[in-house]
């Protein structure tokens, strides 16, 4: 195939591009691009697929078998199971108008210029192999293509074309396209319809062309897929789409991590999945979508694969060019000018949309922020700097495909594809921590992911990127083989001694570890500075704090709407300002006066704008100039920072408080309750001692008078006067008595002396104190006392006092006419049971609970009231229970009330206590 | 003629007391020991007088009390209710629900001997 050809349809294939981006971009400017919907912007995140992909995969899939599959797994993981990620990504770039994952970084961490300029040279650096591979796949496919010889189908020409490289041809000729896309906004968060639509439609030819060549040989050179995989299987191919189950999967798990990584980490796939997103809920299509481009792309690698392998049987053919050399075998000429096409699309994509994402980083995270150290920028006067900008970024463009260019040369011509784009891979990886780390955890601190990210990048270095200069030879072999100096424990393949691993596993073991430790553990001891923590919270919270009035009231100075006006337009351009400007005001119904002091709001607007043009930290600096006031101090920051997750807490608090609060109303309406209980017992109490003593003072008073007054009454009736007076006496002291004793008792100020008791003997002595009373009312007693009984732990005379109480109610509620009452002492266990039963009417069910209690008086059923005080069973009660025993009662289904209590054995307690 | 007196009173020492003041004031006197046994009694047959203590078994003496001036043949009947708990609450409800004196023990028997003598003259009687 003629060279002028290749060389024609080439540069077609490109202007076809830019008239796509130059009409989209038209369009966009008059109205609503068509080409803003879901499909195109899922189009255009399959920038992820390269010429890697496209030929890498292929060359991988023809030696390794289905090890090119993990670089697609982990994209596929992350997209399906994990968008969540990226959702939260999009928001805080939206929010913060991020314009690269450099000022991502350093916006999160305080908007300092350290960490996006490291970040910088690492995603150039790391880049670097990335895009050397791409210009090598361009040349050396452009080189088969031109050429088409038979011998040049197994090894590639490198004879120069026009007598210069051209590999060098293709990058000078992809970074003036570049330039041309990249670099004709300045604002490089606005979002480039154009060179979105661009990069989506060289997604459908990739994907095209691939699929083309796939179904020429699956169906065109083969039966389809079984046919091949049976040939493939007689000559002993099978291996290569069998898992095999001996090896380790170790690689396969660094792959998968190491993608996962990278579809999140990789400049070019931040910048066009985060900055370069028009509307967060495309994302949701983009789950299922993207990963299904992937699948398809990904069917036909093993065909080409295998059908190469069969092709080139024995011979040594560079398996990465399977797709071009294959079609070219068979004479397929136009299908190898489709499937190089396709090549190039999948190259230029990535080339164009890193380096347009490298050099917005380089001009805003590095050169901007030096020349503001340098003061070669003065920032109080006021040139326009527009035309400065687009220089430094389309230096910048020009820089970073020579870079790239000069890893082709030193290191690229010994590795396959796949080799190199892992390289980049893992240094991308590196910004993984930071990243991650950044939007969920608040603590994460400047120095953390600074130190983090610096040693991370110093093991990748060392690990991956320096030993593939050595195996170049632009380092001596040795450097690898034995190590540095002849140290074994930093060979760069084995450091420390860790051997048993592939390269790709051991660098990314090593590096994440110093990686993810460093930042965690310097995070935890360093301060963070107030701004970090504003920004810290603003990222993590950023779904609470979408409200742009709080996000930037830091700012304390004061400018005038004319200074702001100023100071964006130097850098994006006056009438572009003015319009924006207007257009803010407006949007918030307000009138700008030039020499209005800016609201906070204002401010926020002019600062996003400006870091929009040159990124979040130069933005600060350049604010911080103009506004002339520091932000607020440390706890002030505090106090507005923290503001919604002070709000949740305080609310949870709150919560919590009122559920407090909640809980103690309800014990102090108990004790309410309770008190008004107890206080209407006391009132009850009060007013049962004022009816039981006026009550026998009433006769008292009636009789003395009747006697004083009536000198002339009999002597009989006088008689029974004076006895009434003295029986009421003896009521009433008895009845001062016992309140004294239960009231003593109650508050355990009562004198108990206790002693052994033999039990029989003190019944005997109650009953003998009853026998008037017995005989006065014909009651007849039957006692049944065991002989030898145990003896009790108790206070003698209030023992004495239970049973004269328990016997003399028996008395007095026994049968009137044969009253009978049995007393018994048993004992049981460990206690002596007394019980003083009656035959009277027992106690009537609704008082059997309350018997016991003060002043419950059996409210005479009777005829005759019964004398008592009601103390007489509430003293037996405390009694009891202080000797440690049970008092009840019991109707006897002969009929007659049966009242029990229990005394703790002497011999028992003592070895319980001992026990104890 | 002689009146007739209602003593409702459970305590038989203090029934003894205002049986022998009553008596010596001219009076006819009835006992009952509970307020079931006071309402039979009344029903029996209507007193001028009577001297109710409120802490009864059965029936309290402000039941009873209320049961008398809800009787129309009692309408003329006077009451003097006897308490020994003193509290103005009792005072105040005897007196709502009709009694006439209220006196808290213990009392003097020459003040209530006065009491039911003027209680009575004081009566309107219609002569039958």
């Amino acid at each position: 195939m003629s060279g002028g050809l290749v060389l024609t349809i080439s540069i077609l294939y490109l202007g076809l591009l830019f008239a796509i981006a130059q009409f989209v971009d038209k369009r966009a400017d008059t109205n609503r691009p068509i080409t803003r919907n879901p499909y195109i912007y899922t189009l255009s995140i399959a920038v992820y697929c390269t010429s890697w992909t496209f030929y890498g995969s292929v060359g991988l899939a023809a030696n390794q078998g289905l090890d090119f599959l993990p670089i697609y797994l982990g994209p596929t993981l992350v997209f399906v199971l994990w968008s969540v990620i990226w959702v939260k990504i999009i928001r805080i770039c939206k929010v913060h108008r991020i314009t690269s994952i450099a000022d991502f970084i350093a916006s999160r961490y305080g908007k300092r210029a350290g960490l996006g300029g490291l970040v910088t040279i690492i995603a150039v650096v790391g880049t670097m192999p990335y895009i050397s591979l791409q210009l090598k796949s361009i040349a050396t496919s452009f080189r088969i293509l031109v050429s088409s010889s038979e011998t040049a189908l197994l090894t590639a020409p490198s004879d120069p074309i026009f007598f210069i490289d051209t590999t060098l041809i293709v990058a000078v000729a992809l970074a003036l396209f570049a330039i041309l896309f990249g670099t004709r906004h300045i604002d490089a968060s606005e979002h480039h319809e154009g060179l979105v639509a661009a990069i989506a439609f060289e997604s459908v030819v990739k994907l095209v062309a691939f699929l083309a060549v796939g179904f020429f040989v699956t169906y065109g050179l083969y039966n389809g897929f079984s046919d091949l995989f049976s040939k493939a299987q007689q000559k002993d191919l099978s291996g290569l789409f069998n898992v095999s189950t001996d090896g380790d999967y170790s690689l396969w798990m660094t792959m998968t991590l190491l993608s996962m990584a990278a579809i999140i980490c990789l400049p070019r796939q931040f910048y066009i999945t985060a900055v370069e997103n028009p509307d967060e809920s495309y994302l949701r299509k983009a789950t299922w979508l993207f990963p299904l481009y992937l699948l398809v792309i990904n069917i036909f690698v093993l065909p080409i694969a295998l059908a190469g392998r069969l092709l080139f049987d024995g011979q040594t053919a560079d398996a990465d060019m399977f797709v071009l050399t294959v079609p070219l075998f068979h004479d397929q000429g136009i299908l190898a000018l489709i499937a190089f096409v396709g090549g190039l699309s999948a190259a230029t994509s990535m080339v164009i949309v890193a380096a347009i994402a490298l050099s917005t980083m380089v001009c805003n995270d590095l050169i901007m922020p030096l020349l503001l150290r340098w003061r070669v920028l003065n920032i109080n006067k006021n040139d326009d700097l527009t035309g400065l900008l687009l220089t430094i970024r389309r230096v910048s463009i020009l820089l970073v495909l020579i870079l790239g260019y000069v890893y082709y040369l030193i290191a690229s011509e010994s590795y396959s594809l796949v080799t190199i784009g892992l390289v980049s891979f893992a240094a991308a990886a590196q910004f993984a921590p930071a990243i991650i780390g950044g939007i969920f955890w608040k603590g994460a601190s400047y120095r953390g992911a600074l130190t983090g990210l610096a040693l991370g990048f110093a093991v990748w270095l060392y690990t991956l990127l320096l030993p593939s200069f050595a195996q170049s030879g632009w380092l001596p072999i040795s450097f690898i083989e034995n190590g540095p100096w002849n140290i074994a424990l930093l060979k760069p393949y084995a450091l420390f001694g860790m051997e048993g691993f592939d390269r790709l596993t051991h660098a990314l073991f090593w590096s994440m570890l110093v990686n993810i430790g460093a930042y965690w553990l310097v995070s935890l001891i360093s301060q963070q500075t107030a701004i970090e923590r504003i920004q810290g919270t603003l990222f993590v919270d950023v779904f609470g704090h979408t409200d742009d009035e709080k996000d930037s009231r830091y700012w304390r100075g004061s400018a005038t709407i004319a200074d702001l006006q100023q100071l964006v337009g130097r850098f994006v351009g006056g009438p572009r300002v003015a319009e924006a400007f207007n257009g803010f005001a407006a949007s918030r119904n307000i009138n700008l006066r030039k020499s209005q002091t800016a609201d906070a709001t204002m401010l926020d607007f002019a600062e996003k704008m400006l870091a929009g043009a040159i990124g979040s930290a130069t933005a600060r600096v350049m604010m911080g100039s103009v506004v002339k006031g520091e932000i607020v101090g440390l706890d002030e920051v505090y106090r507005i920072l923290d503001e919604t997750s002070q709000v949740i807490e305080y609310s949870h608090r709150l919560e919590q408080k009122s559920a407090e609060l909640e809980q103690a109303t309800a014990q102090l309406r108990n004790a309410n309750e309770r008190l008004k209980e107890l206080d209407s017992l006391k009132d009850h109490f009060l007013s049962m001692v004022s009816h039981e003593l006026r009550t026998p003072l009433t006769s008292l008073r009636a009789f003395g008078e009747i006697l004083v007054d009536n000198p002339d009454v009999p002597l009989e009736e006088r008689k029974q006067f004076l006895n009434v007076i003295i029986k009421e006496s003896r009521r009433l002291t008895r009845l001062i008595d016992q309140l004294l004793d239960l009231a003593r008792m109650e508050a355990g100020q009562m004198d108990w002396s206790l002693d052994n008791v033999d039990v029989g003997a003190a019944v005997k002595e109650a009953l003998a104190a009853l026998e008037g009373l017995m005989k006065e009312n014909e009651v007849q007693l039957d006692l049944d006392l065991p002989e030898a009984l145990p003896k009790v732990r108790a206070d003698r005379d209030q023992l004495m006092q239970v049973l004269i109480n328990l016997v003399s109610n028996a008395i007095k509620f026994c049968d009137k006419t044969t009253g009978k009452i049995v007393v018994e002492v048993s004992t049981q266990d460990d206690v002596l049971l007394v019980s003083v039963s009656d035959n009277g009417r027992g106690v009537p069910e609704d008082v059997m609970s309350s018997i016991f209690e003060k002043f419950h008086q059996s409210a005479g059923t009777s005829e005759n009231k019964p004398q008592g005080s009601g103390l007489g069973l509430a003293i037996c009660r405390e009694i009891v229970t202080f000797l440690g025993g049970e008092i009840w009662v019991a109707n006897q289904p002969t009929g007659g009330a049966k009242f029990s209590f229990t005394v703790p054995r002497s011999d028992y307690l003592q070895t319980r206590l001992s026990a104890e | 003629m002689t009146h007739t007196v209602l003593v409702v009173e459970d305590e038989p020492n203090i029934v003894l007391s205002l049986q022998f003041i009553l008596k010596q004031a001219g009076f006819m006197v009835r006992v009952a020991r509970d307020g079931e046994q006071a309402l039979r009694a009344i029903d029996d047959y209507v007193p001028d007088l009577v001297v109710l203590d409120i802490m009864l078994p059965k029936q309290d003496g402000f039941s009873v009390c209320e049961a008398i001036r809800g009787n129309d043949k009692c309408r003329d009947v006077k009451i003097i209710m006897l308490s020994a708990k003193s509290r103005e609450a009792d005072k105040e409800r005897a007196m709502a629900l009709g009694a006439d004196e209220f006196v808290t023990k213990p009392f003097s028997t020459r003040i209530l001997g006065q009491m039911v003598k003027d209680i009575v003259s004081s009566s309107p009687t219609i002569p039958q």
